[in-house]
């Protein structure tokens, strides 16, 4: 039976504790309203949050795993971006 | 356990080129280091073709498990019973979503996921091909199934595939509740009048040994088990999870005031276990080939019911299409009035 297909929604939610949108899965529907109640539905039924997002999952860009190295690596040399690189002495106390 | 079919050698692998061996040499230092493989990554077939039918398995398994509880919602003997069971129920449904979810990443569809089971192409866990008779049962499956269902999923929230893996994570957090709910029943009904504790321990005997059945072939047999283990995607043998089910189900029991039937079932000091009888395998074969007690009344139900939902999803698209016209026809309209 060749049905058509129901679109791929991901979906985001923010924990109460004011953090950000978190992704926390997909779902199938044929447009945002109804991916906002399934969403509801299938990702909340424990008080799991207070907002939701859905995204169409065709929407998103993904970096390719491929480009991981060209991508990420050059900040692993780059120690002088972290607190620690620096020296403060003890006697100027916590900074 | 969900994916008993699994236990089956996959023959399809194609031969490998040095470069492609190469590759998999790569990935299978990823597995060893305990790094998680993601959709996009580089996978080999068999690792793909694997992992699609063991998590699509497992999600249908979770959907046509809520047929046989769905037979006791109505009947349900009192609000709160009603309750809990309607939304262990639609936990279930939420456990066949997240796994269809996960194996969709794999690049097979929904739709095409649907078509499999639909067709009898693809199998479901043999323990929802038992009826459920009495109210009983629906303490004997939370308590026995469920409980089962935890001792398989655990280890599968360190499966090496990232999007199974942390389904099983959201899974296994509702199904503690399962079980408890489904234990709950059993000790009202054993602590109530002696014909409600002989309903509890008629369900026990007939739920008992299929249980065991769930975790799939005796390891002897089971020759999938091997690249399973070496991709981290099963982490426990057949055997070795039955055997901590039994450990842990069956000072349950004893506690209930309940007996098991299995007359071989002793405790082994020596070993701290519990040892248990020969399993009927032959019923296990004949299951899962088609010939359980309600093999073909549970096919029957989710294709009646796919087949009733057609037109839901059909007027769903069509809505939404019509709206998304309206919407660009809006647009257009609104930009011409600005020209
Ligand atoms: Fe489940
Ligand atoms: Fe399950
Ligand atoms: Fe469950």
């Amino acid at each position: 039976m060749a049905e058509q297909k129901i679109p791929l929604w991901e979906v985001f939610i923010r924990s109460r504790n004011g953090l950000a949108h978190k992704h926390v899965g997909s779902l199938h529907a044929v447009d945002a309203t109804m991916a906002l109640q399934a969403a509801r539905d299938v990702y909340t039924r424990r008080g799991e949050g207070l907002s939701l997002w859905v995204v169409p999952s065709a929407a998103i860009v993904a970096s390719d795993p491929a480009d991981k190295d060209v991508m990420f690596e050059p900040t692993a040399s780059k120690i002088y971006r972290h607190p620690t690189f620096y020296e403060v002495p003890d006697e100027v106390g916590h900074m | 356990m969900y994916t008993q079919a699994l236990n089956a050698r996959d023959t399809t692998a194609p031969v490998a080129g040095p470069e492609e061996a190469a590759r998999a040499d790569r990935f299978q230092a990823r597995i060893d280091a305990e790094e998680r493989i993601e959709p996009n990554d580089w996978m080999p077939e068999a690792y793909r073709r694997t992992l699609t039918r063991q998590i699509s398995q497992h999600a249908h398994s979770e959907i046509v498990g809520m047929l046989p509880e769905g037979n006791w919602i109505t009947r349900a003997p009192t609000l709160k019973r009603k309750a809990a069971l309607l939304a262990k129920v639609q936990d279930e449904a939420g456990h066949g979503l997240y796994l269809y979810s996960a194996a969709e990443t794999l690049g097979t569809s929904r739709e095409e996921m649907f078509d499999q089971l639909l067709a009898g192409r693809a199998k479901y866990s043999s323990i929802f091909n038992y009826p459920t008779l009495t109210w009983a049962d629906i303490g004997a499956i939370g308590w026995l199934v469920d409980g089962a269902a935890i001792m398989n999923q655990i280890p599968l929230c360190r499966c090496s595939y990232g999007p199974y893996a942390r389904a099983m994570v959201r899974v296994c957090k509702e199904e503690s509740f399962h079980q408890r709910q489904g234990y709950e029943i059993m000790l009202t009904l054993c602590r109530g009048t002696p014909e409600q504790k002989a309903m509890a321990q008629d369900a026990l005997n007939r739920w008992w040994w299929p249980c065991l059945m769930m975790f799939g072939p005796p390891d002897a047999e089971s020759q999938h088990s091997d690249q399973s283990a070496k991709w981290k995607i099963k982490r426990f043998s057949n055997d070795e999870l039955r055997q901590k089910f039994v450990d842990a189900t069956v000072p349950q029991g004893q506690y209930l005031g309940l007996t098991f039937p299995d007359p071989d079932l002793a405790y082994d000091e020596a070993e701290g276990r519990w040892r248990y009888g020969t399993i009927d395998w032959e019923e296990f074969k004949q299951v899962l080939a088609g010939n359980g007690p309600c093999n073909r009344q549970r096919m029957k139900q989710r294709r009646d019911a796919h087949a009733a939902g057609a037109w839901v999803r059909e007027a769903a698209m069509a809505h939404a299409a019509k709206r998304a016209r309206r919407a660009e026809a809006a647009k257009a309209a609104a930009l011409q009035q600005a020209a």
